[in-house]
């Protein structure tokens, strides 16, 4: 047996009588990177929220670190897609921040050496006393992040985080992520649309097939760590695996219609 | 600056059109009205008054905005409870608070007593409309959050519903001050023998148009300067974030 930190068994999920997840199986080891993709409305965010413990399935088992999932964990932490709902704009970068240490009973006078860590962790030095309507949507969203990393999880449950951001802050994003899984040996469930960066940034990308959410396809990624935005991107074995999910993908959708 | 050009304006016509017609029951001359302005404030009656008319409407406001706010945060938080209370809140809301004077007369009699509990009355409402909407209104991501972070229902309202609700509950009170001055006044045009209303009856019926113009532009000034107060406590408490 192989000691997997995520199972997701048969989990099935209707709203009402929408079948929305339709029997999703799979494991994914500890420190693993795995991206889910798949076509807008396939279950990739309900999925996520399973893993999250924010919605129970209806029927079938997803267990974390042994355990069957009954709520959200402290160890496990989501990054939301839509990071300016996700922030309290009342509360400065380190208010927030400070959110998830009030949260674990961080004693408070430990707080300030914590945050400030923690900000320059994610590239946010200096920013402390910004409150989150002066920040750029790339700065939001690493202030998400710190945020989740405050509470130390062995998780993260990332939903198109980098989905709304331009395309420079998009790949400093993605290093700064790699290298903060690197770090931290984080387990990383991450959704995204964006082929490329579910390989860019995957162990493994798991296809998802809509109406209902079902397992299409599953892609191991042999790239060599770390990545490089332009050397991995280029490499023959990139171009190879982009194909074969594309290919994947837009069939799927094809045959949707 | 320019704001002022036209009042003036006005105010020098008012004089020279009052004094043109020459002496009257019912409308004096700017410089008159000052000088009867004066005569209020020296004799104490003008601070007399402005203590009664705001002792009611503050103490009005205060019960009112509690119970309001109270009921407005119960209501947001709790489909059910929104659901059994709402039609009692939408028969007794569109009663004219002057309506509620006959009763509140017969049980409290003249006095503080029947003021401040109609005051409390007209502001109950939109303390309770706007408290409702505010926490119905919080981020559901936020909420999401809260659960996320494993946040207990307490820590979840201390420190993401009340401060996320905060800002328009205190427009709602800024509002609900504004009623409160009206219907304070209002009480005492009516019914209630006590503060401006009382005096702007008295000086009306006593054929005094100075003092009573004296009185009325007093009350404008009470809640304008009660409006701005509020507003830069707004601006302050609020301003940062938008
Ligand atoms: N809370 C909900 N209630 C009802 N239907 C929902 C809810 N959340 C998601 N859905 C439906 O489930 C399907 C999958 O949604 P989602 O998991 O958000 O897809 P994705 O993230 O892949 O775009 C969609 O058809 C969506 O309308
Ligand atoms: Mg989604």
């Amino acid at each position: 047996m192989t000691a997997s930190i995520l199972d997701f068994r048969d989990v099935r999920l209707a709203y009402g009588d929408q079948l929305v997840l339709g029997g999703l199986s799979f494991s994914m080891a500890p420190g693993e990177i795995l991206c889910l993709v798949g076509p807008s409305g396939c279950g990739k965010t309900t999925a996520l929220r399973v893993a999250a413990g924010l919605v129970a399935p209806t029927s079938g088992e997803a267990s974390f670190a042994g355990a069957p999932i009954k709520g959200p964990r402290r160890d496990v932490a989501v990054v939301f897609q839509d990071y300016a709902k996700a922030l309290l704009p009342w509360r400065t970068a380190a208010g927030n921040v400070s959110l998830a240490l009030e949260a674990i009973g961080c004693p408070r006078r430990e707080r300030p050496g914590r945050i400030a860590a923690l900000l320059d962790r994610v590239g946010l030095n200096g920013q402390d006393q910004k409150f989150p309507g002066q920040m750029s949507g790339g700065m939001q969203q690493r202030l998400q992040i710190a945020r989740c990393l405050a509470q130390g999880p062995a998780a993260l449950m990332m939903d198109e985080p980098f989905g709304a951001l331009d395309a420079m802050t998009r790949q400093d994003l993605q290093d700064q992520m790699l290298e903060i899984a690197r770090a931290t040996g984080a387990t990383i469930l991450f959704v995204t649309h964006d082929l490329e960066e579910a390989i860019y940034l995957g162990d493994r990308v798991i296809g998802l097939k809509p109406h209902p959410g079902r397992i299409g396809v599953e892609i191991k990624v042999d790239l060599p760590r770390p990545r490089d935005q332009v050397a991995t991107r280029e490499s023959p074995a990139f171009l190879a695996l982009r194909r074969q999910l594309y290919d994947f993908i837009h069939g799927a959708e094809g045959k949707a219609k | 600056m320019k704001g002022l050009v036209l009042p003036a304006l006005l105010i020098a016509l008012a004089e020279v059109g009052a004094r043109l017609h020459g002496p009257s029951d019912v409308i004096a001359p700017p410089s008159q009205v000052i000088v009867a302005f004066g005569e209020a404030i020296r004799n104490g009656s003008l601070m007399l008054a402005t203590r009664d008319t705001l002792i009611a409407a503050f103490g009005g406001l205060t019960v009112g905005a509690i119970i309001g706010l109270a009921l407005g945060v119960a209501l947001g938080l709790s489909r059910t409870l929104d659901r059994v209370l709402e039609l009692p809140v939408e028969v007794l809301r569109p009663i004219p608070s002057v309506a509620v004077i006959p009763v509140a007369l017969i049980v409290l009699g003249f006095g503080y007593g029947l003021e401040i509990a109609i005051v409390a009355f007209a502001c109950v409402w939109p303390m309770l409309i706007f408290a409702r909407a505010a926490v119905a209104g919080v981020e559901p991501r936020l909420l999401e959050v809260a659960r996320a972070l494993k946040l207990s229902p307490w820590a979840t309202v201390a420190k993401i519903v009340a401060p996320a609700a905060l800002p328009r509950i205190f427009v709602a009170f800024r509002l609900a001050a504004g009623v409160a001055l009206i219907v304070a006044v209002t009480v005492e045009i009516a019914v209630n023998p006590q503060g401006l209303g009382a005096a702007l009856m008295t000086y009306g019926q006593a054929l005094r148009p100075d003092l009573t113009l004296a009185f009325l532009v007093w009350v404008g000034i009470v809640g304008f300067a009660l409006n701005q107060g509020l507003l830069l406590a707004e601006a302050r408490l609020f301003g940062g974030r938008g």
